[in-house]
């Protein structure tokens, strides 16, 4: 770890422009992840520029969105009443997310931008294209029980983590942006984060600039009849092997609309567009969700130790399917 | 007076009515408040902080090394490398200096260029601060000359040998009994399995630290987070050539150690070092991830058990091979061949041990060493066993119960192994289970049934101990043993209460410290049964002592009684006829103006006691058997799983451990003792595995975030009990240790009960939910 100086931003454009002119300088939040990263060597940032005092509060509906500001916390989120009922997949993601004490500190915008528990991206001795550009992908040969089978390349297999961002893809959030003139930007979740193609370095579209200032997901009848299902090595915090958030709109016991997101297969937060195309008009029934599961992991590519996962992941989205029609 | 002290009888040992209750942890106060000081907070004036910066290699050399930005940053006061780290009169490097160090690794890192193993420490760094040290740690630039590094034993390129002996040459490398082969050919039933273990890591709260200082040229104190201060004490000593008593270790409070911090490792003779170099005191604590590649782990091993049975399902021979990764240096294998050779009765036994070479440090005991693995084979092995006849394994392992030692034909001490079955079943409701695999579900989870048989040996040890009561009615009890955390400083209290018949509360028991008289280890599950019987064996000093002024004092009840025929009852001198007729210790204390009686005394566990003492403590129409008994623990677990029948995933639903284990010193201690192990143990069996590149040969998942331990999620309730056991030659006390017992068979009652439940067996630990979604799947 480096010496760095601290600031506190009262207002998201003191913080913004600080990034602006040193892009070396992070904000921190919850600093769950940030801490880590910086303890390990992973990331050396001169200055943090706390967000905390940031007015980025408040989760509410408004105009037919739910909106959850970037600096709520996970525990709050999770456990406020109008996202239980009407947002359950988002609920769930993240009260099956790290533990309690982390979810207390945890914040949105953070969660959105956690990085990846890849184990050669979190140990510097390693190469990895990731932290180190052009050095290499030793997962691709080695350890990659935990990696991706969707949307890899030749540079990084590794899978975005998080929960929250799974359950958020399959309702179709969106994310809102704010940079140094104030200028705000919309960009749907699944935008956000980018595969990793030849920049694995790179993983979102946020620009130095910009901060998080909340996520927006639509209140529709798929959103309230949704469900997330997490499946991991023990109980409780782990992150997932495997997961899936779907949600449903049944009508007279026919589909009208799919959601299937994925979790723990994909370098980023995994849309199953073509599952829930097959599930449109049809019944809600079990082998309409296998069919639906097939198409889900199309393409992919798995590895030596993560092979399970593509088997894994479609009785994951069976289940959860299952479940959301019990 | 006598050479052999005379036992108290009426008092007896553990009779005073304090041994064996659910006393609370006399240091749980300090604890819980921050005052007791692990071996890291010793805020000492003119403290600095030691940092490791450690290989990014597994294999090759250093060809450089620039310590002058990390010499350059504020606060740095060394920067210690092979080049210029002081001298040691000797190291481990050679076979000779090994042993008389006691080392557990034959290598020293900063001696020489050469790098073994990924995280070697190629560097110390001394600070003022923490943070100074950390920082100047990612300044040093090392320039490597890297070779391919070998992974494993399972890598084509590792060199796989006979090794003849293992465990530092403790235990031999081929055991045979009968003539197994053909005992194997001619069986009726035949059974070849593989047993794969991945590797484990101890990872105890606290992690291995060192706080040294100087206090002379030619002295040392060495805080250390030690499982024993004696071992220490003389590995540092040796190393630095000097005499034993000019090292001095504390270790007055230990966050676990579960056998990693059973042996000096290499940082604590660096830091010790540092300490001399920078001329101030140094404390080094191992980060969690330091803590995967400093001190010792248990090793990746493959073992196949083959079994022969008569179709009544009456074993006739068992043949175990094992073959696991060591280090460049040391021939170290966990001796799993033990407890199969002795769990159940069979007359064609053979064993052998093969190892392979590969870059990683040596592994080391880690909780029931040997016995964990092997436990897991053989009562695996059983439960095939069971369902191919058909039998109830529960009854198929009554149909082959070891009367006697089998490995040596000689009786057991004590063994309540029977009733631990018994009243197992009867508390889990064992009758209940179908006796057919894979067939009972709720929902959708597939429900399993398993059990498996514990045990574990008493290792011999002795240790001493020194009493002081006094004249006011409290008492000063020290040993120099360890307190893992795991109750020893409420236990003793205990013992020491009964001994001298005052209140736990009028006891100050101290421990942890060089100073204080010899204790061995803890480790193997000797602290309690030595401990405990050198602070009663003490006690007794104290009391002839006493008797011996009481009788030759005319103003004494007991003037001109003979001493034989002096008991003490809670504290009384009396006469054994005539127990009206006596005296408390203060008033005779008080008549003789001495303000305390001071006793010290030796007390051995295991056959060491059995051949000295058994006469006087056993049952005299076993007297002939004195010296001749095989001392081990038993007990036996029973769990319930429900496995998810689509994703894998396992969930331990029910769980009941019954153990005979001698004497309970403490119900709450040792509650929390099974309950510890099981966790242990079913951490092992469902996700514990430190995952390893095996072309990079380092550790993907060295933090405890990834490293999966259960968390409260993964525990059910737990029912614990114990058989009241009296066995008279272990101990003085009748006490065997119950720290590592606790894990044994415990990966194979979860193993056994997944099996139940799906009808497919898993034989590689941990059981993820991949292998179990694949098993479920063909
Ligand atoms: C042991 C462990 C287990 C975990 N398990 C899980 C799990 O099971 N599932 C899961 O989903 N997550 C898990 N996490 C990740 C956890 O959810 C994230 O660490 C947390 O959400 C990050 O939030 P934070 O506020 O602490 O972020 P910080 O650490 O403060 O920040 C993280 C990054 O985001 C940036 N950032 C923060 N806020 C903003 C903003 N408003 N705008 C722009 N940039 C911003 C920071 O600059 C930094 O780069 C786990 C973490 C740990 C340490
Ligand atoms: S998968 Fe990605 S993060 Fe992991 S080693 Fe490869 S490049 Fe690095």
């Amino acid at each position: 770890m480096n010496n760095f100086s601290y600031t506190q931003a009262s207002t998201a454009k003191e913080a913004t422009n600080i990034r602006k002119d040193a892009k070396d300088a992070a904000f921190i939040a919850g600093g769950t992840t940030l801490l880590d990263l910086m303890k390990a060597d992973i990331e050396q940032h001169p200055q943090l520029v706390d967000i905390n005092m940031l007015p980025f509060r408040g989760i509410e509906l408004n105009d037919g969105s739910l909106r959850i500001g970037a600096m709520e916390r996970m525990s709050d989120v999770g456990e406020n009443a109008l996202v239980l009922q009407q947002f359950p997949a988002v609920s769930e993601a993240l009260l099956l997310s790290a533990s309690p004490q982390l979810r207390n500190m945890a914040s949105i915008g953070g969660n959105l931008m956690q990085r990846t528990r890849c184990g050669y991206f979190r140990d510097t001795a390693f190469p990895c294209n990731k932290r180190n550009p052009g050095s290499g992908c030793p997962a691709q040969q080695g350890d990659n029980r935990n990696l991706a089978i969707l949307g890899g390349s030749q540079a990084c297999i590794a899978t975005n983590a998080g929960d929250l961002a799974v359950a958020l893809a399959a309702l179709d959030a969106v994310v809102l942006l704010e940079n140094a003139k104030g200028k705000q930007r919309r960009v749907p979740l699944l935008e956000f984060h980018v595969l990793p193609g030849t920049t694995p370095q790179r993983e979102t579209i946020i620009e130095a600039d910009e901060l998080i200032v909340a996520v927006l997901v639509p209140a529709t009848a798929q959103a309230r009849k949704s469900h997330y299902v997490k499946v991991r090595d023990r109980a409780s915090y782990a992150f997932a092997l495997v997961s899936a958030a779907v949600g449903l709109d049944v009508q007279g016991g026919q589909i009208r609309a799919a959601r299937i997101a994925l979790g723990g297969v994909g370098t980023k937060p995994w849309r199953a567009q073509e599952a829930e195309k097959l599930l449109v008009g049809k019944a809600a029934t079990e082998e309409n969700f296998r069919a639906a599961a097939a198409a889900a992991v199309r393409g992919a590519q798995p590895r030596e130790h993560n092979r399970f996962k593509v088997e894994m992941v479609q009785k994951t989205i069976v289940r959860a399917l299952q479940e959301l029609m019990a | 007076m006598d050479t052999e002290p005379t036992f108290f009888e009426t008092n007896g040992p553990g009779t005073g009515g304090v041994v064996g209750l659910p006393l609370d942890r006399v240091d749980g106060f300090a604890k819980v408040t921050g005052q007791a000081k692990y071996s890291a907070e010793y805020r000492l004036p003119g403290l600095t902080y030691g940092v490791l910066k450690t290989s990014a290699i597994a294999k090759g050399k250093i060809l450089s090394i620039d310590t002058a930005a990390a010499a350059k940053e504020p606060g740095v006061l060394a920067v210690l490398t092979h080049l210029n780290m002081p001298k040691l009169a000797k190291t481990p490097n050679d076979a000779e200096g090994k042993k008389a160090i006691g080392a557990p690794m034959g290598f020293l890192p900063l001696t020489s260029d050469q790098i073994h193993y990924a995280g070697q420490p190629v560097a110390l760094i001394v600070a003022d601060t923490f943070e100074r040290a950390t920082h100047a740690a990612s300044l040093v630039r090392v320039q490597y000359a890297e070779e391919k590094p070998i992974g494993s034993f399972l890598d084509p390129k590792a060199q796989v040998f006979d090794p003849e002996k293992v465990q530092d040459g403790k235990t031999p490398g081929h055991t045979r009994r009968g003539n197994p082969q053909d005992a194997l050919a001619a069986s009726a039933v035949q059974l070849t399995a593989t047993y794969v273990h991945a590797i484990n890591h101890h990872n105890p709260m606290e992690p291995g630290a060192t706080t040294a200082v100087w206090e002379a040229p030619d002295r040392v104190t060495v805080y250390e987070s030690t499982q024993g201060v004696t071992r220490t004490q003389k590995s540092v000593a040796t190393m630095l050539g000097l005499p034993q008593e000019q090292v001095r270790v504390i270790t007055k409070y230990l966050g676990g150690g579960f056998g990693c911090k059973g042996a000096s490792w290499p940082h604590t003779i660096l830091t010790v070092q540092a300490a001399k170099a920078v001329g101030r005191p140094v404390k080094l604590s191992l980060t969690r991830p330091q803590m995967f590649t400093s001190m010792g782990h248990r090793e990746d091993q493959t073992q196949t058990l083959k079994l022969g049975a008569t179709k009544e399902g009456k074993l006739t021979a068992l043949i175990h091979e094992k073959t696991s990764t060591t280090s460049p240096w040391d021939n170290y294998a966990e001796p799993n061949s033990k407890i199969i050779n002795l769990l159940y009765e069979c007359p064609n036994f053979e064993s052998s041990y093969q190892l392979g070479r590969a870059n990683v440090m040596t592994s080391t005991f880690m909780r029931a060493p040997g016995e964990a693995p092997g436990s897991f084979a053989i009562e695996c092995s059983m439960d095939d066993l069971a369902y191919q006849l058909g039998i109830d394994p529960l009854q198929i392992r009554l149909l082959n119960y070891a009367e006697k030692d089998p490995s040596n034909g000689k009786p057991w001490s004590s063994k309540s192994l029977k009733q631990c079955y018994a009243r197992g079943a009867e508390l889990f409701g064992w009758s209940k289970r179908n006796p057919k695999a894979g067939v009972t579900r709720e929902g959708r989870y597939l429900v399993g049934m398993g059990m498996a048989t514990a045990s574990y040996p008493v290792h011999n040890s002795q240790g001493t101990a020194r009493v002081r009561l006094y004249a006011d009615g409290h008492a000063v009890v020290q040993t120099g043993a360890t307190d893992l955390g795991t109750g020893t400083y409420t236990v003793m209290t205990q013992v020491a209460a009964d001994a001298l018949g005052i209140a736990p509360d009028k006891v100050r028991f101290e421990l942890g410290d060089t100073k204080l008289p010899t204790a061995p280890n803890s480790g193997g599950s000797v602290a309690a049964g030595t401990v405990s019987s050198s602070i009663y064996m003490a006690a007794q000093d104290v009391w002839q002592k006493l008797t011996k002024l009481a009788i030759q004092d005319k103003k004494s009840p007991l003037f001109k009684a003979k001493a034989t025929d002096v008991v003490v009852e809670k504290g009384r001198l009396v006469l054994k006829a005539n127990k009206a007729k006596g005296e408390d210790f203060a008033a005779l204390m008080k008549r003789a103006e001495i303000t305390d009686m001071e006793g010290s005394g030796a007390g051995k566990y295991g056959s060491g006691y059995e051949a000295a003492q058994a006469a006087a403590n056993a049952d005299p129409t076993k007297k002939d058997e004195a010296g001749e008994h095989s001392m081990h623990s038993f007990g036996a677990h029973f769990c319930e799983v429900k496995v998810d029948a689509e994703l894998g995933t396992v969930r331990v639903t029910r769980w009941v451990s019954i153990h005979g284990a001698g004497r309970i010193l403490n119900a709450k201690t040792a509650r929390s003792q099974i309950i510890g192990g099981s966790i242990f143990g079913i951490g092992s069996a469902l996700m514990e595995e430190t995952f390893r590149d095996p072309n990079l040969a380092r550790y993907t998942n060295a933090s405890l975030g990834e490293y999966h331990i259960p968390v409260n999620a993964d525990i059910p309730e737990m029912t614990v009990e114990f058989i009241d056991e009296h066995d008279p030659y272990i101990n003085a006390m009748g006490v065997k240790g119950i720290g590592e017992i606790s894990m044994v068979g415990v990966a194979a009652a979860v193993a056994n009960a997944v099996f139940h439940a799906t009808g497919k067996r898993i034989r590689s630990l941990p059981i993820t939910p991949d292998k179990v979604m694949n098993s479920l799947a063909v």
